[in-house]
């Protein structure tokens, strides 16, 4: 059932309905939350009063965009009035300009030393497979801020990163090096996970 | 004289993955980085193990959520609903 279904039958009064609003979405509210706020008890209260804020004004909800969007906007709205409470200062990306892939992999000229090992055919070919999709989620959720939330929106979401831009407050450009950073961290965390494994 | 772009090493290479599987690289540097990859099996190997993690980031699903966590908000929603 999509989310637009889902949300006219909340408004019916469906509690089921929330419920499954609640599974798909309520661990990304806390990830963009963290962003902003100093603990990860005060995102889990960013994210619980968005959820009230949802059940508030479910009935105002025109869908002129996603619900996803229409939520995770309420969310970061609400989290940056919580940062501004909480006096805390928006992480900045602050290995921006490092290498994404430690220089120990490469010799001096710049060439591979310790060049990557291939993901087997079976690790490429089955994206189902749940240790592929444990070690990804273990490594999205090992990212620091603003990583996380870059990640979590873009590539788990599937949000574009213009509409990542749009909702974080970040130019493109910003989101494309943060994107860069997280991923290369992801893939090497991964990489790392998956040298153990028999698939 | 108009001077050649000097080729791309492997670690230069690799700071171009996430941009040129978002499509987003300009012309130029795209051909520079598959004239790279048409030479480095390492740094294929690299690109290819990028793609795999962002597809299977995007199916990793929602996570199970504490049960402490959902009772709170479904109670939340008992609430609003009664008082409706």
């Amino acid at each position: 059932m999509d989310d637009a279904e889902l949300l006219e039958r909340l408004l019916g009064g469906d509690e089921s309905a929330f419920t499954e609003l609640v599974r798909r979405y309520h661990q990304t509210l806390v990830k963009v939350a963290r962003y902003y706020v100093a603990s990860a008890t005060s995102a889990e209260d960013v994210a619980q009063d968005t959820w009230i804020a949802v059940l508030r004004g479910a009935d105002k909800f025109e869908g002129r965009s996603s619900f996803k969007t229409w939520l995770l906007r309420i969310c970061v709205n609400r989290a940056r009035t919580s940062g501004v409470k909480e006096h805390r200062t928006v992480p900045v990306d602050t290995n921006e300009s490092g290498p994404s892939v430690s220089a120990h992999r490469f010799d001096q000229g710049g060439f591979w030393s310790d060049p990557p090992v291939p993901f087997t055919d079976a690790i490429d070919t089955r994206l189902d497979n749940t240790v592929l999709l444990k070690a990804v989620r273990d490594a999205i959720d090992s990212l620091g801020e603003p990583q996380q939330a870059v990640v979590t929106l873009r590539d788990v979401e599937g949000l574009s990163t213009q509409e990542v831009a749009t909702l974080l407050g970040l130019s493109e450009a910003n989101v494309r090096v943060i994107l860069h950073r997280g991923r290369a961290h992801v893939r090497e965390i991964v990489e790392e996970a998956m040298k153990g494994s028999k698939l | 004289m108009k001077l050649l772009p000097s080729p791309l090493v492997c670690r230069d290479a690799v700071e171009l993955a996430s941009d040129y599987l978002d499509g987003t690289l300009s012309r130029r540097q795209r051909r520079r980085l598959e004239k790279h990859l048409a030479g480095c099996d390492a740094c294929t190997a690299y690109l290819e193990q990028m793609r795999t993690t962002i597809a299977a980031s995007g199916k990793v699903g929602p996570e199970d959520l504490p049960s402490d966590v959902v009772e709170g908000l479904v109670n939340l929603f008992r609430q609003y609903r009664d008082d409706k």
